[in-house]
């Protein structure tokens, strides 16, 4: 049950972030900017930073529930260690995806 | 697989022909069926892939090439020929507590249901069902997880849930919610698809999610 809330929220914030995410690169590279002239913009911004922390935890929270439908349904997979595998997997996709969004911060 | 030849008549059902063939052509053909007017739901089996009931489906209507392939509900384990158990199915529906449970005795007046209100409206959307298995048999989910409730089991414990004459919707919520109740339903709608009574599972399961969500504060 919190599960399944815990996706549709995301899905909701994941739908936002999506949208703005896919913009934010057309939008840059059809203006012509550059690697060094992204980074400028993106470095110390803190409103970045927070769009893209919420991004990635989204993610974060999102992917792996709809994972544990696959591996259940798919793969017939129930036990604890789907649950054990799931959390290790989202603390990954965390793990990188913050590593991504602090090193255009810093 | 076992084939036949069975001639053909005008508004001839599958059933007809299912008949025809344990009379004249293979008298051990076992097959479940009842009221042959729609209304018991005992004669539901797959026709061509599709969980129907034979009585009020007219071969006209399903038949390809001359052929047609008629096996046994799918979702449920097969007892012999076309017959499935399906205590499976009815056990669900206990399990998601699809027992009425009032509070009033027949010493008390009777509530006062108004069949315009919007919580009626919501219930008699999915009272008709009458348990033919259809929904359950029509069911991705059900194939996947053996344990998932089902359509039939979640859309009774909605109507029940509805009525406000029931004492026990806290209880129920928690049956229905989780892994193997309606937050595993993926909307992919093929029981009000295959619903011979043109009621809409998916509807009650979606009310469920929100009921249980609402519960939560």
């Amino acid at each position: 049950m919190l599960l399944w809330a815990a996706q549709r929220v995301s899905a909701m914030v994941l739908a936002l972030c999506v949208a703005v995410h896919l913009v934010t690169i057309v939008y840059a590279t059809q203006g012509g900017l550059s690697a060094a002239e992204i980074l400028g913009r993106t470095r110390g911004n803190a409103a970045w930073l927070a769009f893209y922390s919420v991004f990635v935890l989204a993610v974060a929270i999102h992917a792996p529930i709809g994972l544990r439908a696959v591996l259940g349904e798919w793969l017939g997979w129930r036990g604890w260690g789907r649950e054990v595998l799931l959390v290790l997997f989202s603390i990954f996709l965390f793990a990188t995806g913050m590593r991504a969004v602090l090193a255009v911060f810093r | 697989m076992q084939e036949f030849e069975v001639p053909r008549h005008p508004s001839q059902t599958v059933l007809d022909v299912v008949t025809h063939i344990q009379r004249h052509l293979d008298p051990t053909l076992a097959y479940r069926f009842a009221c042959r007017v729609g209304m018991c739901g005992s004669c539901a089996m797959t026709v061509n892939g599709v969980p129907r009931w034979t009585c009020r489906t007219h071969v006209d209507k399903v038949i390809r090439n001359d052929r047609m392939e008629i096996s046994p509900l799918k979702n449920l384990p097969v007892i012999r020929d076309l017959v499935t158990d399906m205590r499976e199915f009815f056990d669900k529906w206990h399990r998601a507590k699809g027992e009425f449970n009032g509070a009033k005795s027949r010493q008390d007046d009777f509530e006062n249901v108004v069949p315009q209100s919007e919580n009626r409206k919501m219930v008699d959307a999915g009272i008709e069902c009458i348990g033919c298995g259809v929904c359950y048999a029509a069911c991705d989910v059900v194939a996947w997880n053996p344990d998932y409730l089902g359509p039939a089991a979640l859309n009774r414990a909605w109507t029940l849930v509805k009525d406000v004459r029931d004492e026990k919707t806290l209880e129920r919520l928690r049956a229905v919610a989780g892994d193997a109740g309606c937050h595993s339903c993926h909307t992919h709608m093929s029981c009000t698809e295959r619903c011979p009574k043109h009621i809409s599972p998916t509807a009650g399961i979606a009310g469920l999610k929100r009921e249980t969500l609402k519960a939560l504060f």
